[in-house]
């Protein structure tokens, strides 16, 4: 075992004694296929991926050239017992960041009861358009990813909470048919728990959200266009979920609703589900130069006139500044205990917090509360002294617009790199979906990061995806086969001897 | 459906139907070409190619020179010509990526295919060898691409409009073939004591692959007269402009519905003179003057269809 195997907890080798029960026939099977053929295997994916061109990053480029976020063929998996637990725990948590948000812009119950600070109020995702404003169901985050990490064999953290336009779900969807396709006689195996009713679900939970009287609603997909980076996703859902995909230049705005133009006139939309950040949403309230959007589309939202899924205004409860009171709200709000841990967080607006973080810096990752992507983010083990330097003016200046948590050892999983097989640092995103009920399909995108050491999965920073395979059931994983059971006794009776 | 998405799906199946033309055009006149004959003769041939593109200006801008391998290069490669295949190709692709949710998996993995294997021939220098080969791979994607759609689209306002666009489109482009060559042979026949130029006559018959149909309907020699009936009157042909109209007539009223619009108007204007018209009238005005009102009225009904259906406004 190489060191680092040691070190991090393994999804596959645990601490690198034996192979964990869940993965023991899947590291059999593995142990007969030769690296080539699964290098061939990958690359076949790669073709595949092309040809139905699930690719990002777009044009500019004479050649027609797009990128691929790399694909691995090794499956991260998750047995029946860890999934009930964090499945149980994702939905607790979009439950009461839910409430949340409905408090937040109403009553403000949590603020007068000293749990959240007054100061949140001043939190540029704030969005004081949206106070008083009834959502049918009092649902906001439609579509929430929860970004899990794991540190070892028991312990999960919630790393962040996604409740604007959670983005990657159409990997876990794609990934799951190019491994059926790729390695079919696992499928059969495996009780592989499946994720292709996600559509299904998400269709139903936004028809279900429509305003009330509406008894056959219209839903639409709103995306940017064509040159936005999560395009092929967008498509991609519009289709499996067959409505319309509609761009800000196709909907307009009369007498309180909302049109879509179509080749038979004017088409009335109640439900959209959209996938443009607020700022762009409504260039008469929004950004004014936004070109995205559809003029009047939030005076028609705030009357009721139509649904926007996510709602308005879900960056507040998803801020990393707002990210450590989430356990409290579940206590608050539900009067449950938290399922699911966060990442113990410092707070640089506290003094406190703050000079422990800056005698500290090497060991620690510092984030910006605002940010997203991995970027205006310090990695302390990994950074140079330089990079952390830097990093301190750029603290000391705005201390609010920052916290720290300590240098997580999130678990590794084997992954297929140029050297063979080897442990990468994963990650895993469920998708939590709110309608009438909250739910979650068993699976999620699971991130990787593909470089020695790395632990960014996000894919503009290198990272790439794996299948997630989560167990219908734990008991088949101990079943052994002929060939395994005469290795065993093989075993024995040399050990006897 | 959404006015932007039919229009996307038209564009498509235009520019698809544009690439074809181009690449029937230029297979046909690189054959030519071979055939003995003197070098003026071979500059007229190659200024043909570009009358029925309708791209002389942009020729002429980047070009000093008149020859094979510069309009080679000009119809094929070069993005700053928006008829070259390139150009064409590209920008059906992006149509087809903007709307991958209106058609079929398979009509738009096709799509892409056909881009990601033009990424082939982007380096290849088609003016020494396989311009054959290449147009035949054109050809052969664009059979390919009303194939999948036939097959696999469901008979709604999508496949509609994706028809539409291949129709139109090539409606103008046998209409442009038809009255370049027509304007370009008649003068060099009169001059030959009225040799009919069998090489020529028969190239342009097969730039729309109608050869064959030709000997199999007159079993007679070629004459220019026969062939203009051919491609412009018989319903039978399937490049033929009233074949082109017998298919349009019928989707714009499908997609009208109970709408009275411009276009269906036009349309059925248009395949009235086509399915109730004579060669011998047509030859009264002459077929020049006929095939220059046909492109122009072609024209008005794209802006009529634009305006009716494809940038719908409140």
């Amino acid at each position: 075992m190489t060191q680092s195997a040691k070190q991090f907890f393994d999804e596959m080798q645990g601490y690198g004694g034996n192979v964990r029960a869940i993965y023991q026939a899947y590291n059999r099977w593995l142990s007969d296929v030769p690296t080539q053929q699964l290098a061939a295997k990958r690359a076949e994916a790669e073709v595949l991926f092309r040809r139905v061109g699930i690719t990002f990053n777009v044009y500019g480029e004479e050649d027609g050239a797009e990128r691929l976020i790399p694909f691995d063929v090794i499956p991260r998996m998750i047995s029946a017992s860890e999934w009930a637990h964090l499945a149980k725990g994702a939905v607790q948590r979009v439950r009461a960041l839910n409430m949340f948000l409905h408090d937040i812009y109403h009553e403000q119950e949590i603020i007068k009861a000293g749990i959240v600070p007054n100061s949140i109020l001043s939190n540029s995702q704030y969005r004081p358009e949206m106070v008083g404003v009834n959502v049918p169901n009092q649902v906001y985050a439609h579509v929430a990813g929860i970004d899990l990490v794991r540190t070892s064999e028991s312990q999960f953290y919630v790393l962040e909470d996604n409740l604007r336009t959670p983005s990657g779900v159409s990997y876990m969807l794609e990934d799951r048919k190019m491994m059926m396709r790729l390695f079919p006689d696992l499928f059969k195996k495996y009780p592989i728990a499946p994720v292709e009713h996600y559509p299904h679900v998400l269709l139903n939970n936004l028809r279900s959200v429509a305003q009330t009287g509406v008894t056959d609603p219209t839903v639409v997909l709103l995306s940017p266009g064509a040159y936005n980076s999560a395009y092929f996703e967008h498509a991609f859902l519009a289709q499996q979920m067959g409505i319309e995909l509609v761009e800000g230049q196709d909907l307009f705005v009369r007498n309180n609703a909302v049109y879509m133009r179509t080749t038979q006139g004017p088409q009335r939309v109640d439900v959209i589900y959209r996938r443009i950040d607020d700022d762009f949403l409504d260039p008469l309230v929004f950004k004014p130069d936004s070109l995205l959007g559809v003029p009047g589309l939030l005076s028609v939202y705030r009357n009721g006139g139509v649904t926007l899924a996510n709602a308005v205004g879900t960056g507040v409860a998803d801020d990393k500044a707002t990210y450590v009171y989430v356990p409290e709200m579940i206590k608050f709000y539900l009067g449950e205990s938290p399922i699911l841990q966060n990442v113990p967080t410092y707070q640089l607006s506290k003094e406190d917090d703050l000079a422990y973080v800056l005698d500290h810096l090497p060991e620690l990752v510092v984030k910006e509360v605002q940010g997203s992507g991995g970027y205006g983010m310090l990695v302390g083990p990994t950074a140079s002294k330089q990079e952390i330097e830097e990093f301190r003016l750029r603290i000391v200046s705005k201390p609010a617009n920052y916290i720290a948590q300590p240098t997580l050892a999130l678990s590794t999983c084997p992954t297929l790199v140029d050297q063979g097989i080897a442990p990468r640092h994963v990650d895993l995103r469920p998708f939590v979906l709110s309608g009438k009920t909250v739910s979650v399909v068993p699976g999620g995108l699971s991130r990787v990061a593909l470089k020695e050491g790395s632990l960014v999965v996000n894919s503009s920073q290198g990272g790439g995806t794996k299948d997630t395979w989560v167990l219908e059931r734990d008991d088949v994983c101990v079943e052994t086969s002929q060939s395994q059971m005469a290795a065993q006794q093989t075993t024995q009776e040399a050990v006897i001897c | 459906m959404l006015s932007r998405t039919a229009d996307h799906l038209y564009w498509m199946a235009r520019y698809i139907e544009r690439t074809e033309n181009v690449a029937r055009v230029l297979d046909v006149t690189y054959n030519m070409s071979l055939l003995p004959s003197d070098s003026s003769n071979e500059e007229e041939l190659w200024d043909t190619v570009l009358e029925i593109a309708g791209i002389r200006d942009i020729y002429d801008k980047t070009y000093k020179e008149l020859n094979a391998a510069n309009v080679i290069k000009h119809l094929v490669m070069d993005s700053s010509n928006p008829s070259s295949i390139y150009s064409s190709l590209r920008s059906a692709r992006e149509n087809a990526r903007a709307v991958r949710v209106a058609m079929t998996t398979e009509t738009w993995e096709n799509m892409n295919t056909l881009w990601l294997e033009f990424g082939q021939y982007i380096k290849q220098d088609l003016t020494q060898t396989g311009l054959s080969e290449f147009c035949e791979w054109v050809k052969s994607r664009s059979h390919l691409f009303r194939g999948v759609c036939f097959g696999t689209m469901l008979r709604d306002e999508a496949f509609s409009f994706v028809r539409l666009g291949t129709f139109m489109e090539r409606a103008d482009n046998t209409a442009r073939l038809l009255d370049v060559k027509y304007e370009f042979l008649i003068p060099m026949q009169e001059a030959n004591d009225g040799a009919v130029d069998y090489y020529e006559w028969s190239a342009v018959l097969r730039s729309v692959s109608a050869f064959q149909a030709y000997q199999k309907v007159y079993r007679d020699a070629i004459e220019p007269m026969k062939v203009s009936e051919l491609l412009i009157l018989r319903e039978d042909m399937p490049r033929s402009l009233h074949a082109c109209y017998a298919e349009i007539m019928p989707i714009l009223r499908q997609v009208a519905g109970s709408r009275q619009t411009e276009a269906e108007r036009l349309a059925g204007q248009m395949h009235a003179r086509l399915h109730y018209g004579r060669m011998l009238d047509i030859l009264k005005d002459g077929v020049h003057h006929f095939l220059d009102e046909f492109i122009l009225a072609n024209r008005k009904l794209g802006e009529e269809i634009q305006r009716n259906f494809l940038s719908a406004t409140a």
